[in-house]
């Protein structure tokens, strides 16, 4: 046991390296997620049948697993980061988009009607009166969003996109088990802590809302 | 395009062997996910304190990155399809479990009365109404799991437990443009026909939902 | 002839409310009435239908069903022979309409012949085209027709005693007038006993052969219709009675006593 935290202290500069790579790889790719999700909801808004069709294309996106998105994009777009971000930004459309959507549906009419009938413009309606109310479920998709990329950055190691990853696969290279315990550690760690923050801002968010 | 034609017709055996232990790597995880996550799963939708404890870890699991607990599992078990077995199972566990647990405490109270009213004993109220009732909730969370489980068993072909991802994982070390398409396409192919198949079962299962007005 | 139903000395208190659901009761319901128990939620109407089938059970007294004391007797054995008929109707969404009906048939392990044969013989006396319902999914059905299927599927094993818990309560004014007459030419044919809860006090009065009256789980009065209507045993029952008439809308209730 000791041995772990041992040699943790004696590396802690790589592993923190890694670790500041990964937050800064979530923090562009959610950036980037969203204005693509807004863009998109947008776009599908005014069809129900649309809105669904894109939703099961999103899905079934989704459901692909990413190496092999990221694979297929290499020829394209060579290795490194760009690949990993418009692999990750893409898979998180399915979840973003639909909880947008969802938000949005989940809006009282009444309260939308209202707001038109005293003579605010769509967009308004759509700023100042259903983006609020949609926002506790427009946060849990964030927050699923936010997880899933942190999965999919610690794969995106394999096509040199760097982040926490590269240390699980060094260490399986070297059969380094401390090396390995403590970035599976480490990964567990980050990901645990980032689900009970944006947990929290959640519920901060939800709690203002009903008021 | 020739190098694609060229592959398959070389290495075509190799390729159907992979596709074999892909899909057997992924049905024995999940295999087992479900023999232990459905009778876990209905013995918490009794016990609200084993739900408790089981939807929490269930829940701290599902958070992990998946390729962490894929490697975790190297120095323990070694290389090749054991811990990749094992660690997929771990994988598939959750999703399976919170469902099947929602599924049986969602059968509506009022199905329940009717049926206990007209002298259904416990034992046909279980097998006649809950199980048909909770099991498509159940099988929703054994899609989500399968979609993991074929996603990671790509994976796993890091730690020698064979399947298509070894060919991306060859294609990524020769940069071999022709493998990574290949390999790609072929995970892909894969994943949305089994999340098809699984989908049509979903809705055979439930005739009653998609009945007409 | 032994009474249908008996009720002796019967009491149920439940946690946390103030008085008990039943207190005291003592009561008789012959063969072949139609008894409509009539009373305000909470007043302990639904807790003497479930102490008929054994979803509750007494805490003192005892309750009879066709002279048996019901605590001696295996409670699903008992409830086959009774037909139940609830408000929010409880057809098992995943099965047909026909299988429905047939559910406590097939418990009872009738044959298959006899089995489709009355569960065309059900549909046809709820009102609905065999042909057209028998596999039909309930979810495709109207409130209305589902709370038929539920009426049919309690009759399915042919039992003496019928019991319905506001079985109209959740359908609209026009559906229950319509099930309501239907229920009337049932039970007529029939010679069965039916124990109809209600709130509604038209529903009671045109239903019952004979209307019983709770609040705050004492029997206010339990008289037929006429006679409650003549002489008012209580403050409750004179309330009940303008509240719900309008003044003498109930003097004649078509077709049933030749009126």
């Amino acid at each position: 046991m000791g041995d772990f935290v041992a040699y943790w202290a004696s590396h802690q500069d790589k592993f923190m390296a890694a670790l500041g790579e990964h937050l800064v790889i979530m923090g562009v790719v959610l950036a980037w997620s969203l204005a693509v999700a807004a863009l998109v909801t947008l776009a599908i808004r005014r069809s129900r049948r649309v809105e669904g069709a894109v939703l099961q294309v999103l899905g079934a996106l989704y459901s692909v697993p990413s190496l092999a998105l990221f694979s297929l994009l290499i020829p394209l777009t060579g290795l490194g980061l760009t690949s990993a971000t418009i692999v990750m930004v893409a898979y998180n459309q399915f979840l973003l988009v639909r909880n947008i959507v969802e938000g949005l549906n989940g809006v009282d009419p009444g309260v939308v009607e209202a707001a038109t009938g005293m003579g605010m413009s769509p967009m308004q309606v759509l700023l100042r009166v259903e983006l609020p109310l949609a926002f506790p479920v427009i946060m849990a998709g964030i927050r699923l969003a936010a997880i899933s990329t942190i999965g999919i950055a610690t794969i995106a190691a394999t096509i040199n996109a760097g982040g926490l990853g590269t240390i699980l696969f060094s260490g399986l290279r070297t059969m380094n088990v401390y090396k390995i315990v403590d970035g599976t550690v480490l990964c567990a760690a980050v990901a645990l802590v980032a689900d009970v923050v944006l947990k929290g801002i959640e519920k901060l968010v939800t709690k203002r809302i009903s008021r | 395009m020739q190098d694609v034609i060229a592959y398959f017709s070389t290495h075509g055996a190799d390729y159907i062997q992979m596709v074999l232990e892909h899909l057997n790597v992924s049905i024995l995880s999940l295999a087992v996910a479900i023999l232990v996550a459905v009778p876990l799963g209905i013995a918490c939708s009794r016990s609200p304190l084993l739900e408790k404890i089981s939807v929490g870890v269930s829940g701290i699991l599902r958070i992990i990155p998946s390729l962490a607990v894929l490697v975790v599992c190297v120095p323990i078990l070694g290389t090749g399809v054991l811990p990749a077995v094992v660690a997929l199972t771990v994988l598939a566990i959750p999703p399976i479990l919170i469902n099947t647990a929602l599924g049986f405490r969602s059968v509506p109270v009022d199905v329940l009365e009717a049926a206990r009213g007209m002298g259904m004993d416990e034992r046909l109220v279980f097998f006649k109404i809950k199980v048909p009732l909770a099991f498509p909730v159940s099988f929703a969370g054994i899609r989500t799991a399968a979609s993991e489980v074929v996603a990671s068993a790509t994976l796993a072909a890091y730690i020698g437990a064979g399947g298509l991802g070894q060919i991306i994982f060859t294609g990524l070390g020769l940069m071999r443009t022709d493998l990574l398409v290949i390999g790609g396409a072929s995970v892909a192919a894969l994943s949305l026909l089994v999340g098809m198949l699984l989908s049509a079962i979903d809705r055979r299962m439930r005739p009653y939902e998609f009945a007409k007005q | 002839m032994t009474a249908a139903v008996e009720f002796k000395n019967v009491t149920k208190c439940f946690a946390g409310m103030s008085h008990p659901a039943l207190d005291d009761v003592s009561l008789t319901i012959d063969e072949g009435e139609l008894v409509c128990v009539l009373g305000t939620s909470g007043g302990g109407k639904t807790t003497l239908i479930k102490l008929i089938n054994r979803l509750h059970d007494a805490d003192s007294g005892q309750v009879l069903v066709e002279g048996r004391d019901v605590s001696t007797v295996d409670p699903v054995e008992l409830r086959r022979g009774i037909g139940y008929v609830i408000q929010q109707i409880g057809l098992f969404p995943h099965m047909r309409v026909g299988e429905n009906i047939a559910t406590v048939p097939r418990i009872l392990k009738w044959d298959r012949a006899r089995t489709a044969a009355r569960v065309d013989e059900l549909l046809d006396l709820v009102g609905l085209d065999p042909g057209e319902f028998r596999d039909r999914w309930p979810s495709q059905l109207s409130g209305g027709q589902q709370q038929r299927v539920g009426l049919a599927r309690a009759l399915a094993a042919e039992p003496r005693l019928m019991l319905l818990d506001e079985p109209f309560g959740a359908l609209d004014a026009i559906t229950r007038g319509d099930l309501q007459d239907e229920l009337l030419r049932i039970h007529r044919g029939s010679g069965k006993t039916f124990v109809f809860v209600t709130h509604d006090v038209a529903e009671a009065f045109k239903l019952g052969t004979k209307v019983l009256i709770i609040d705050r789980g004492r029997v206010q009065q339990y008289d037929t219709p006429d006679r409650i209507r003549e002489q008012p045993a209580t403050e409750f029952v004179r309330a009940l009675l303008s509240s719900g008439v309008g003044g003498g809308t109930f003097c004649s209730v078509a077709g049933r006593d030749g009126a």
